[in-house]
């Protein structure tokens, strides 16, 4: 990497939140302007997409021809290449393109949907061109993308963790909301990184920072039925934010199934 | 000696008075939790907890105590092995030296009321383990030499427990400063050490009565009765050696998330992961301690392998370390009876289940 490693932030399909981790960082911002040039970065103001960078940071899924031909480029102009969240890594949101008739939801919404420029899928990067490393989260957090430019400062790979929003949960000492309040808590099969912030407010975990080690989404999806889930919406709880997720998409499309045999 | 109910607020002034931060049980999210008190009003009155395997619930009732109820999801163990700590920091000067330097704990004097017989039992073994091993960690150590215990003996036990079985519980017959038993009416108090002999000094106490004394001395006997679940005595560690190729550990990791939540409830699971949290412009780095769990991956992991692959050999490991390997490194099993792991477990797997099965000696079997 050179003395002064320039980054690049690119932006896909998807709602730019992720990038917003860099510009939340707060005082750790005019450090990392001390650090390294940001020669693209839209949302912050510099823009040169074309430019050749040492890191480059890719928020958002492919959903268009364009996309897939332009996330080449940035591959080949690009040291590392860093997916940054959900959309990047597993598809995000717009995954849920993928298990419906995309077609004909344009025909349906769209007077002229010739001019609606799509492909049928949407997908992660990964399925696209090497990606040296993938930041989970529906958002990144500023914790997680800075912890990645260090670490390729320093020369190291990034630390993957995925222990499970559970770890998180206790070591901050919040009360299981499965346990206490039947909510159908994706903590157990969930990465962590999110510090177990719905949980922590009552809330059960959607799963936004994708699949954790070990996931037994059978034992979960059996436990939600227990508290009284229907196939269809234990099948909705895996695929929402990461559906495309080879985990939570395999979990998801069972429960589907059984859902179907029953209809 | 007697404390009448309306004195209560007393016990916890003098604590106060003597510059202890007050943590105590109070309601929170559907639980009890050790949480700070800022006076008796924040106790848990006429809260009842039920709990199963896999579910805990508070109910109300009309009852003046507020110690009728048996565990929270956590006690003693975050106060002294705190879930996430730094324990040490590296500085990089100019030069591009290093420099190592110990993170000094942050220490309180803490009181704690309401401590339970099985929490009692379990500081003893985290005792054992921090502060008697080969390398006393200073971390602990500093917080528990600041620490003062009130027990109360336990008298509503939850169907998980199963203190009795264990031979720690209910009653509270060591290592408190301050023991209570509660009665509709106040507190039966006793000292157990010249720190708790002081603080009685300080209260409106009255001579107990051989009725109230009684009185206490059944509802006890009553928490022991009342339980329904047993562990095995004695050194399982071969017993369940002899068992490794058991269907039954299968059977388990079929329905075992591997979340680690038993572990991290549990008050003698001490296992910790460590690492580095560099500043950003990397002029200096915290060397960070946090909880960690055998249903980790992590944890098992070698130079580039992790040895325990599969759920079922780590539910194995987790159950005959804690059921046999402590008894080589501690002396005693490493289980308290608390039932914790059974009521905090998502999918509610029974640890006193899973070892009779494995074992063959299930009492209706």
């Amino acid at each position: 990497m050179t003395a002064r490693p320039r980054i690049a932030v690119h932006k896909f399909s998807s709602c730019d939140g992720c990038q917003l981790a860099f510009l939340n960082a707060g005082e750790d911002l005019l450090t990392l302007d001390r650090l390294v040039d940001m020669v693209h970065f839209a949302e912050a103001g510099p823009v040169d997409e074309a430019a050749q960078v040492d890191i480059a940071f890719v928020e958002g899924s492919i959903s268009t021809q364009a996309d897939a031909e332009r996330i080449r480029r940035v591959r080949e102009r690009s040291g590392f290449l860093v997916t940054l969240g959900a959309c990047a890594t597993a598809g995000g949101l717009q995954a849920l393109r993928n298990l419906a008739d995309g077609a004909g939801w344009l025909a349906g919404v769209y007077a002229q949907p010739e001019y609606i420029d799509s492909l049928a899928t949407a997908t992660p990067i990964r399925e696209h061109v090497r990606v040296d490393f993938e930041l989970w989260g529906c958002p990144v957090n500023a914790r997680q993308v800075l912890a990645t430019v260090r670490a390729l400062l320093f020369g190291v790979r990034p630390v993957a963790d995925h222990q499970k929003v559970c770890m998180e949960c206790k070591r901050r000492q919040a009360v299981c909301v499965l346990v206490t309040g039947r909510r159908p808590c994706l903590g157990p099969v969930t990465s962590s990184g999110c510090g177990a912030l719905c949980p922590r407010f009552g809330r059960d975990c959607y799963g936004c920072f994708g699949p954790s080690e070990s996931p037994n989404t059978d034992a979960l999806g059996r436990r939600f039925e227990g508290l009284g889930l229907t196939p269809e919406s234990i099948a909705r709880r895996f695929l929402f934010i990461n559906s495309h997720a080879e985990a939570f998409a395999e979990a998801g499309h069972k429960w589907m199934g059984k859902h179907d045999e029953k209809a | 000696m007697f404390l009448a109910r309306t004195h209560l607020g007393e016990l916890l002034s003098a604590l106060r008075d003597r510059g202890y931060r007050l943590i105590g049980p109070r309601e929170r999210d559907g639980a009890i939790v050790y949480d700070e008190l800022s006076g008796a009003g924040d106790l848990p009155r006429g809260l009842r907890q039920s709990c199963g395997a896999g579910e805990v619930r508070l109910e109300r009732t009309g009852s003046p105590r507020c110690f009728a109820w048996a565990n929270g999801p956590q006690a003693l163990k975050p106060l002294l092995f705190q879930p996430a700590e730094p324990l040490w920091q590296a500085t990089c000067d100019d030069s591009g030296r290093l420099r190592f330097e110990a993170v000094e704990p942050r220490v309180t004097p803490t009181a704690v009321l309401g401590v339970r017989a099985c929490d009692l039992a379990a500081l003893a073994l985290l005792d054992r383990h921090f502060l008697d091993g080969a390398v006393r960690d200073p971390h602990y150590a500093a917080r528990r030499a600041a620490l003062l215990l009130i027990a109360v003996n336990c008298t509503h036990p939850a169907a998980t427990c199963f203190c009795a079985a264990t031979g720690d519980g209910p009653e509270a017959r060591q290592g408190f400063d301050l023991r209570l038993d509660e009665l509709d009416d106040g507190y039966l108090v006793a000292s157990g050490s010249a720190a708790g002999e002081a603080i009685l000094a300080d209260l409106p106490l009255e001579a107990a009565t051989d009725a109230r004394r009684q009185n206490a001395r059944e509802a006890v006997a009553a928490a022991a009765a009342q339980q329904t679940r047993t562990i095995p005595p004695g050194d399982l560690y071969d017993a369940l050696s002899r068992q490794r190729r058991h269907p039954r550990w299968e059977a388990v990791a079929e329905r075992c998330l591997a979340c680690g939540n038993c572990t991290q409830v549990c008050p003698t699971c001490f296992c910790s992961r460590e690492q580095e949290q560099p500043a950003l412009d990397g002029s200096t780095s915290q060397h960070l301690r946090e909880w960690d769990s055998c249903f980790s991956e992590g944890h098992s992991y070698i130079h580039g392998l992790v040895i325990r692959q599969s759920v079922a050999h780590r539910y194995r490991q987790w159950l005959t370390h804690k059921l046999g390997g402590w008894h080589r490194q501690y002396g005693r099993s490493g289980c308290v009876g608390c039932g914790r792991c059974i009521a905090w477990c998502p999918v509610g797997i029974d640890l006193t289940e899973e070892v009779h099965a494995v074992l063959g000696d299930a009492p209706d079997a």
